[in-house]
């Protein structure tokens, strides 16, 4: 694994990813690369020398000095308004990383420190912004024409509030070997034309889109701390073995 | 070095001295946990400590019958953040490592659902960690770690290992499940030992 250090990242772009999120991509010249599901702390400096750090997943991976994360809004944040409203291109932070060496997924098949068993599938669950180390999984089999069969599942309260839309639209139009099953389940509006109407995820709903117990699936799940419970433990209640499912949570409970 | 990021000014100037460096006070209490909840009855839940020289095992009831001592103590993660003086309710190590006899200078916490932390023994002992099953006067939920977690506050939380389940003492101090994945093997808050 890569010894984590302190980088120095300029931002390169910044856009709207959602309402109430935003889209930071950095260039971070000595960045030695990150994992797919890798996250990172990001420090900010005032003036009179005050830090404020956080940690955030990384949407990208691979070799490259390019790092994009995907910052939510948190209401009477410190950091969170400050990257989502103030923040622009050219301006300069640190990271700290790469970060984590368990929640993340290896082009092969095999879901770090397991076996390889390239049959296995792959079960990605997330909700809000926890879809952002999702995604940077499904980019990453996407990217490497990985055959590990790769489902999504998305739960998020509008259409306006799917983080990397167009990229996972992407990712469910690739070839057969590689094309990811993606399945946004809506749980505030749902769009015209919607597989179901709104509603929050439930235990028939979960069984209906993931893959099968018999199929052995990896999962990963990422979203607050209560969609993480809960889905988990639905999860094992169904019969998949804990130890195939790996969490990140965030926020209270 | 650090640098200025520009139109950054934060908020909190009132640092509270029992803050360590880069963390941030939080009210409500965030859950990081690798997998699934797991759950664990008091019924069912035995804690054991094994040795290089043999097994010792308490129930439910004979861990309460050990001695519950009520802390008030501070709790730092490595995700930055901090709760500050929480009440908590356990058994002091102290009271369990009277009855065990060991050489070895490391222990291994390990916990139901097959998560494991290392720690030295000797930062275990002298009222400096508790099997701990209650917070702020109300049994631990299972997602903090009920029905009983190991509580070594002055460590990051990572180990303060939740649903523990035993101790095994070892010679030489082996990396538990997060410092075989890039976190450090002692993690004092303090000095911000938070990674390789």
């Amino acid at each position: 694994m890569t010894r984590a250090a302190w980088h120095v990242a300029t931002v390169a772009e910044v856009r709207d990813e959602t309402p109430t999120a935003r889209r930071l991509t950095l260039e971070v010249p000595t960045w030695p690369g990150n994992e797919a599901g890798a996250h990172l702390d990001l420090r900010l400096t005032a003036p009179d020398g005050y830090q404020a750090t956080r940690s955030y997943s990384i949407a990208s991976s691979g070799d490259g000095t390019r790092v994009v994360l995907a910052v939510a809004e948190v209401p009477e944040g410190e950091v969170s308004p400050f990257l989502v409203h103030d923040l622009r291109a050219g301006d300069q932070l640190e990271v700290h990383g790469p970060l984590g060496a368990y929640f993340v997924w290896r082009p092969g098949g095999a879901a770090a420190g397991a076996e390889a068993s390239p049959l296995r599938p792959v079960q990605l669950i997330g909700a809000g912004s926890g879809v952002v180390p999702l995604v940077a999984m499904a980019a990453a089999h996407d990217e490497g024409a990985d055959a590990t069969p790769f489902r999504l599942l998305y739960s998020v309260r509008t259409p306006a509030d799917v983080f990397f839309a167009d990229e996972l639209r992407a990712f469910a139009e690739a070839p057969a070997p590689t094309r990811l099953g993606l399945d946004l389940v809506y749980t505030r509006d749902a769009p015209a034309g919607a597989a179901r109407p709104p509603g929050r995820l439930t235990p028939d709903l979960v069984a209906e889109l993931a893959w099968p117990v018999e199929q052995r699936p990896r999962i990963f799940i990422c979203g607050p701390t209560p969609f993480v419970e809960a889905v988990a433990g639905w999860l094992v209640a169904a019969g998949h073995a804990p130890e195939a499912i790996r969490t990140e949570r965030f926020g209270g409970a | 070095m650090s640098f200025i990021t520009r139109g950054f000014s934060g908020r909190s100037r009132d640092r509270d001295e029992r803050l360590p460096p880069g963390q941030t006070l939080v009210e409500d209490w965030p859950v990081l946990s690798a997998g699934p909840t797991p759950d664990v009855s008091t019924d069912e839940w035995r804690f054991e400590v094994r040795t290089e020289s043999g097994r010792h095992e308490w129930s439910w009831d004979e861990m309460q019958a050990l001695g519950v001592e009520d802390v008030t103590v501070d709790i730092h993660c490595v995700t930055h953040w901090s709760k500050l003086g929480m009440a908590w309710r356990g058994v002091p190590l102290d009271r369990i490592f009277e009855e065990v006899e060991t050489s070895h200078d490391y222990v291994m916490a390990h916990s139901y659902g097959g998560y494991t932390t290392n720690v030295p023994l000797d930062e275990l002992l002298d009222g400096q960690a508790w099997i701990a099953f209650e917070a702020d006067g109300e049994p631990l939920d299972p997602e903090h770690g009920g029905p009983a977690r190991l509580l070594v506050p002055h460590l990051y939380f990572w180990k303060s290992a939740k649903w523990i389940r035993g101790l095994v003492t070892m010679p030489t101090d082996d990396p538990g499940f997060w410092e075989q994945n890039g976190y450090h093997l002692h993690g004092d808050p303090w000095t911000e030992e938070r990674y390789w």
